[in-house]
């Protein structure tokens, strides 16, 4: 791990270690306020994991029924009532902006919150280490166990462990795939080995990822692999709450013996009776009261830890706990605690995210369910007729993102006279060009617009193209410029 | 080195190599990366047997593999013609007029009519059909032999004064050269050439004389009210299209000298759907007729 190399550590005419062994960490279990927490919440987000997928919305007939929907063959992702097409893929940006900005304002306000409580490293790891608890035992056994060595009865322990790891690990690959497809459609044909080869390649891929990483590296993504921690150590601030061992409170150490000793003789001890349960419980195998530290992910288990052994020996609980160095030296200097998490910080990044949320709602509101885009023809710019006047070609593509087929008016402003040719359909009227738009499609047509004047028109000059739907009046625009060779 | 050094700052240990008083820390990685890391290496060298790698004299070590980018695409190449195959049976067989009324058909026969184009015609009338003197606009609505969709994929199989036995004949006959005409004479009907589509004219012409002399020499092919005839290739004097440019100068120039043009024949060097493919995207360019 990340603590100092001692000179011991290394053998006279030792360059120095070329790599650190990954230390074995058997954590202890514990309970406590933060535990029932983490329970809760593993069980809020593993269970929106898993079942998500099965959720079902209704959006008519001829569209898909499940509530979130990657639609990769056809370009299109649903989540409840919002359908997004490739072309609206700034909604994401929008929602990635959102959820780092979130990251930022939990990381002001209570520290490594996402490290400790709802990454899917910290959830999974959790998790395994719960059923290796179960099968193998609490903490001193399985360092028992591991010291002595194979035998039956460890062998099919080590078996059911890793079974029932390879287990949850499939489920969370045939989860994944379950978000790309109709999920029961899509398990009825995994079933049947019906499915395309790549579902079974990316259920093959998450399990591989979800075994190694929560059955083996562990706390290793979390220090060596993740930038988080580093970012986080650079965004934090002295008023952050983190979890943080009240060294004010806890020192000097004292074994509960001496210490019962001396608070007898009327000397003042520290309250940590340096029992290392802190130590035992933690998941990423660190002594918290070495201070804030970039392999804590502030789960708060040793808060639970603490809190119990104070409780047992009578001393007053949150020795442990959420705090900061503010706080530490005003009690050392006898003032009282302050807390500020209404601060420019956190306004800050508050008011970013209530103006991001507000800017994507806005879009997703007014979100248009007719567009067109308009793309003017590069060469040639502009054809001069044999009657002396002047086309220009246009690629235009129309999207209609309603259920339903409909036929809209292509109208055109700007050039005097102009005449308006939609190439390759057969238009109802003449001088109004009606087409048919497919439902919840993009239709690309070339259209051509001949402008007949004597006047000398400007060598560019702005056209619009207005799109009307015929039935619901729905108006779509767009501009370009008209062009005179 | 005998002795570890421990840095009094961090508490950690350097790597007891020293630079003008600057030491290194000595932060040593976890072992799972540099398992990795080895086996990466390892992995890489298994690239030298199977893929081809080290490169000889004369050529390169081939792989155990047999692998070939160059291979790969020949590959890639007849399966997309294996796809393409129905559409393309369905492009050769289909009437000319139901190619244009089929959308699909339509737009695969625009596409592969770009690329051909861009091919085969580019050089001549630009890579945007705009032409150049000389070479026609195929943009816009003036045909020389026709606009319709078989006038065009006619010319296109079998060309203009091409030399072949269905080519377009007909040219624009050297009146000058031949002393059909004047200099003089040249300059009056060149004159009243520009009149008929409204351009100025020089002072002094008589235009009458020159009507007289277009009358004589010129209606023939060109018609006489001037509109052409697409029968000759002859051009519409009237209209504001002109293939050699319309100042006095140039139209003095190819009476006098005559023009002759050639389109080539595509017929022996492309295939029919090709040519159809090729027809229907000039047609579609905007000026089909």
């Amino acid at each position: 791990m990340n603590k100092p190399l001692l000179a011991t550590d290394l053998q006279p005419d030792d360059d120095g270690p070329l790599y650190v062994a990954q230390k074995r960490i058997y954590p202890q279990s514990v309970s406590g306020t933060f535990r029932r927490i983490k329970w809760y919440l593993m069980a809020f987000c593993l269970g929106v994991y898993y079942l998500l997928p099965f959720v079902r919305w209704n959006r008519g007939l001829g569209a898909p029924d499940q509530a979130v929907l990657i639609d990769l063959p056809n370009s299109r992702f649903y989540f409840f009532f919002i359908e997004l097409w490739p072309q609206e893929v700034y909604y994401f940006t929008g929602l990635l902006i959102l959820a780092a900005i979130t990251l930022f304002l939990m990381n002001a306000l209570g520290g490594r919150v996402w490290c400790g409580y709802l990454c899917p490293q910290t959830v999974w790891t959790d998790l395994f280490y719960a059923v290796e608890r179960m099968i193998e035992g609490d903490r001193r056994e399985r360092m028992k166990k591991a010291a002595e060595g194979l035998s039956m009865q460890r062998g099919a322990e080590l078996v059911l462990k890793h079974s029932i790891w390879l287990l949850i690990a499939w489920w969370t690959g045939g989860a994944w795939v379950l978000y790309f497809s109709d999920a029961p459609t899509l398990i009825k044909d995994l079933v049947t080995f019906q499915a395309p080869m790549i579902a079974y390649i990316w259920i093959g891929i998450l399990t591989a990822t979800t075994y190694l990483l929560a059955g083996f590296m562990r706390e290793q993504v979390c220090v060596y692999m993740c930038p988080w921690p580093r970012i986080q150590a650079a965004l934090t601030d002295e008023w952050a709450l983190n979890v943080t061992y009240k060294y004010d409170r806890g020192e000097t150490r004292t074994s509960l013996k001496k210490a019962a000793q001396a608070r007898a003789l009327g000397e003042t001890v520290g309250d940590c009776v340096d029992c290392n349960q802190c130590v035992a419980v933690c998941p990423t195998g660190i002594d918290i009261r070495d201070g804030s530290q970039l392999d804590c992910i502030q789960c708060g288990l040793c808060i639970d830890a603490c809190d119990a052994v104070m409780k047992k020996v009578g001393r007053e609980t949150r020795l442990i706990g959420y705090d900061n160095d503010i706080n530490i030296h005003r009690r050392m200097e006898g003032k009282p605690e302050i807390f500020k998490p209404v601060r420019s910080r956190t306004l800050v990044y508050g008011a970013l995210i209530a103006c991001v949320g507000g800017i994507m709602l806005y879009a997703m509101l007014t979100r248009s369910l007719l567009d067109v885009n308009v793309l003017h023809d590069r060469n040639p710019l502009a054809v001069r007729l044999s009657d002396g006047s002047i086309r220009n070609g246009y690629t235009l593509r129309f999207l209609n993102k309603r259920g339903f087929d409909r036929v809209v008016a292509v109208d055109v402003d700007g050039p005097p006279n102009a005449i308006i040719h939609v190439i390759g359909t057969d238009s109802i009227t003449q001088d109004r060009p009606m087409i048919i738009l497919g439902r919840d499609a993009s239709t690309e047509l070339r259209v051509l617009v001949t402008s007949t004047t004597d006047a000398e028109l400007p060598k560019s000059m702005p056209i619009t193209f207005r799109v009307t739907d015929i039935g619901l009046g729905e108006v779509a625009a767009n501009k370009d410029v008209f062009v005179t060779p | 080195m005998a002795d570890i050094d421990i840095d009094k700052h961090t508490g950690t240990a350097t790597t007891g190599h020293e630079w003008d008083g600057i030491k290194e820390l000595n932060t040593p990685l976890p072992r799972w990366w540099i398992l990795t890391f080895y086996a990466c290496i390892i992995w890489a060298v298994g690239y030298w047997f199977v893929y081809p790698s080290w490169p000889l004299a004369q050529s390169y070590l081939p792989g155990l593999m047999g692998y070939s980018s160059r291979a790969n695409v020949a590959v890639e190449l007849s399966k997309l013609e294996a796809i393409r195959g129905d559409k393309m049976v369905a492009l050769a067989t289909a009437p000319l007029a139901d190619i244009e009324k089929d959308p699909a058909l339509l737009a695969l026969a625009r596409a592969k009519g770009k690329v051909v184009f861009g091919d085969n015609c580019a050089a001549c009338h630009g890579s945007g059909a705009t032409g150049a003197k000389g070479f026609p606009n195929l943009n816009d609505d003036d045909w020389l032999w026709g606009g319709t969709l078989d006038q065009i994929m006619q010319t296109i199989q079998f060309g203009a004064r091409s030399g072949n036995d269905k080519g377009h004949e007909g040219q624009m006959l050297a009146f000058g050269q031949s002393g059909t005409l004047t200099k003089d004479q040249i300059v009056t009907v060149a004159n009243y050439v520009r009149s008929l589509s409204g351009l100025s004219t020089r002072q002094g012409v008589d235009l009458a004389a020159g009507k007289t002399i277009f009358t004589e020499n010129c209606t023939v092919c060109h018609g006489d009210n001037a509109k052409g005839n697409q029968e000759l290739g002859a051009p519409n004097l009237t209209d504001k299209i002109w293939l050699y440019g319309s100042d006095e100068a140039t139209i003095i120039e190819t009476v006098t000298n005559g023009r002759a043009g050639v389109m080539p024949a595509w017929t022996d060097r492309l295939d029919l759907a090709t040519i159809k493919a090729m027809a229907v995207y000039v047609h579609s360019l905007g000026g089909g007729k």
